[in-house]
């Protein structure tokens, strides 16, 4: 842990390696109905992070046998792109994106309204186009986007972003370099219209107040996105309006 | 890829009503509290020819974790340290619900949550299983064997992990001229250097109740799961939220103080199975008899 830190991370007037401080974000991009070919789609940037997520329907499973007689079935793959790290990824799936698959599909289980469409799958997949830092966070938001951009009722708009610890100081959305050398590292998603956590990680050591604050500062981050994603959501809606009356 | 789990297991109605009903009288369908974890069993030195091994019952769950060591390589980028990798295998014999196979999204996802909870305070000392610094070091395979899964799969593993690396002695090795390197496994040169002991504290939610250490039944009927990683000291070293629901932040406030609690009877355990002490020295942990 820590040790090896090339950049300092953070200087002597609380700025961090890029002239953040603790509790800013990196730029944030959001655009949704970005893939034709899906029902919804969307492209999601955190700084240099770009993550991209295309949902496909519901629609009738591509396996029969996998379905379930009282809800629609979800399907999640986080994958990233071989291209999207300085050294390249092999594009066979590994353990890490298995998981990540799972705890993102978990997040979203008891928001999207499921058991409207029985027997049916869903199917939300990820691409991460270029990793630095946050990736897993940045495709829950992109996940959300697209969810909504294909229809699909849901409960709430959800969003993530990670905290860390460097120096022994919080900060907000981490990037690779800090993730690198954090002593903590907590990816949070949540609901903020339903007051919910979806997702819930944790890396490293943090006091039980410094868990409280690291909270905080991520849901009022993920309110923040959130509000972004409805921003996203309106433009594509009035831009659609604008082509209807040409 | 990640499915929804489509071949659950059914909890049949009326059990899941007797789990709801007693959990809201504060109690369990195994006449326990909602605080308290099941009667935990820890064998040390169960499989004479792993380097390490335990053998956990954790109510009617059993994981069983051997600990190899072989000679290896470092990471480019850690030279001057040795290698862990953590495995779990859901062997078919465990359960009705496991097939044969390479491990799934859960097994995955275990491993992993164990292994970071053992690698972010670097629990193992990794600069002491270095041999010839860049060349030569122990890498160190922890495989992770569920026996019969009966709920909480993660803090029995975790004991398992935890008792068999403390009980883990590295073999002696003879160094050639060639430089080349042979293991002797008939000796050993002695105890792995651990700095932390580390064990995972599970809480299950269920409608509104948080309980700890939840039972298969009472996992499959729950909300959302939540995995605490605890060291000797009671800091926090790890979490994550396993199983499909959604939690408020004050269920997750309540969820720590709830799996702390728990921790301090699986440390207790743990304690006992090494003979009445933890090979670490703890600094002042409350709560703690």
């Amino acid at each position: 842990m820590g040790g090896k830190a090339q950049v300092r991370l953070i200087d002597e007037f609380g700025r961090r390696h890029d002239g953040r401080l603790p509790e800013e974000m990196r730029p944030v991009r959001m655009q949704v109905g970005v893939l034709d070919n899906s029902d919804g789609s969307a492209i999601v940037e955190y700084g240099k992070t770009k993550v991209i997520a295309a949902v496909y329907g519901p629609r009738e499973p591509v396996q029969r046998f996998m379905v379930l007689p009282d809800r629609a079935l979800l399907r999640v793959r986080y994958h990233m792109a071989p291209f999207s790290t300085w050294e390249r990824k092999s594009p066979a799936p590994s353990r890490r994106e298995v998981e990540l698959s799972k705890v993102i599909r978990e997040a979203f289980e008891d928001i999207v309204l499921v058991k409207l469409f029985p027997r049916t799958t869903i199917d939300v997949f990820i691409e991460v186009l270029q990793a630095d830092g946050g990736t897993r966070t940045a495709a829950v938001t992109a996940a959300s986007l697209a969810l909504a951009d294909a229809g699909i009722p849901m409960k709430a708009l959800v969003a993530g972003v990670a905290v860390g610890k460097i120096d022994g100081v919080l900060v907000l959305d981490v990037d690779e370099i800090e993730d690198g050398s954090g002593e903590a590292d907590l990816p949070v998603a949540a609901a903020p219209d339903i007051g919910k956590i979806t997702l819930f990680q944790l890396n490293g050591v943090l006091t039980e107040e410094e868990l409280s604050k690291a909270m905080d500062m991520a849901l009022s981050a993920i309110r923040q996105l959130v509000e972004l994603e409805k921003k996203a959501l309106k433009e594509k809606y009035a831009f659609s309006r604008e082509v209807r009356s040409e | 890829m990640s499915l929804t789990p489509f071949r659950i297991p059914i909890v049949p109605e009326l059990r899941k009503n007797t789990i709801l009903s007693l959990i809201a009288k504060g109690l369990r369908v195994d006449d326990r509290d909602i605080v308290t974890p099941r009667n935990v069993k820890i064998e040390t030195g169960v499989i004479e020819k792993a380097e390490g091994s335990a053998l956990v019952r954790l109510g009617a769950t059993q994981v069983m974790v051997g600990v190899k060591a072989e000679i290896g390589s470092p990471f480019r980028d850690t030279p001057d340290e040795g290698v862990i990798t953590v495995n779990a295998e859901f062997v078919p014999l465990a359960s009705p619900m496991f097939e044969p196979g390479p491990p799934d999204e859960n097994a995955i996802e275990l491993a992993r949550v164990i292994d970071r909870s053992i690698r972010e305070v670097n629990a193992v000392d990794r600069k002491a299983l270095v041999i010839r610094p860049g060349e030569k070091v122990w890498v160190l395979f922890i495989d992770i064997y569920v026996l019969n899964h009966d709920g909480n799969l993660f803090d029995a593993s975790m004991l398992a992990t935890m008792a068999a690396l403390a009980t883990t002695k590295l073999p002696d090795y003879e160094e050639y001229e060639t430089g080349d390197i042979e293991i002797v496994r008939e000796k050993t040169i002695g105890p792995l250097k651990l700095n932390h002991i580390v064990l995972t504290s599970t809480i299950a939610k269920i409608g509104d109740y948080i309980i700890a250490d939840p039972n298969l039944d009472e996992e499959t009927v729950s909300d959302t799961r939540i995995v605490f990683a605890f060291d000797e000291n009671g800091r926090i070293v790890g979490a994550q939220k396993t199983g499909m629901g959604a939690i408020t932040l004050d269920e997750l406030y309540r969820a720590l103080k709830i799996a702390k609690q728990a921790a301090n009877v699986y440390f207790k355990s743990l304690e006992e199975a090494l003979g009445g002490r933890l090979p670490v020295e703890r600094q002042g942990v409350e709560g703690h008899g």
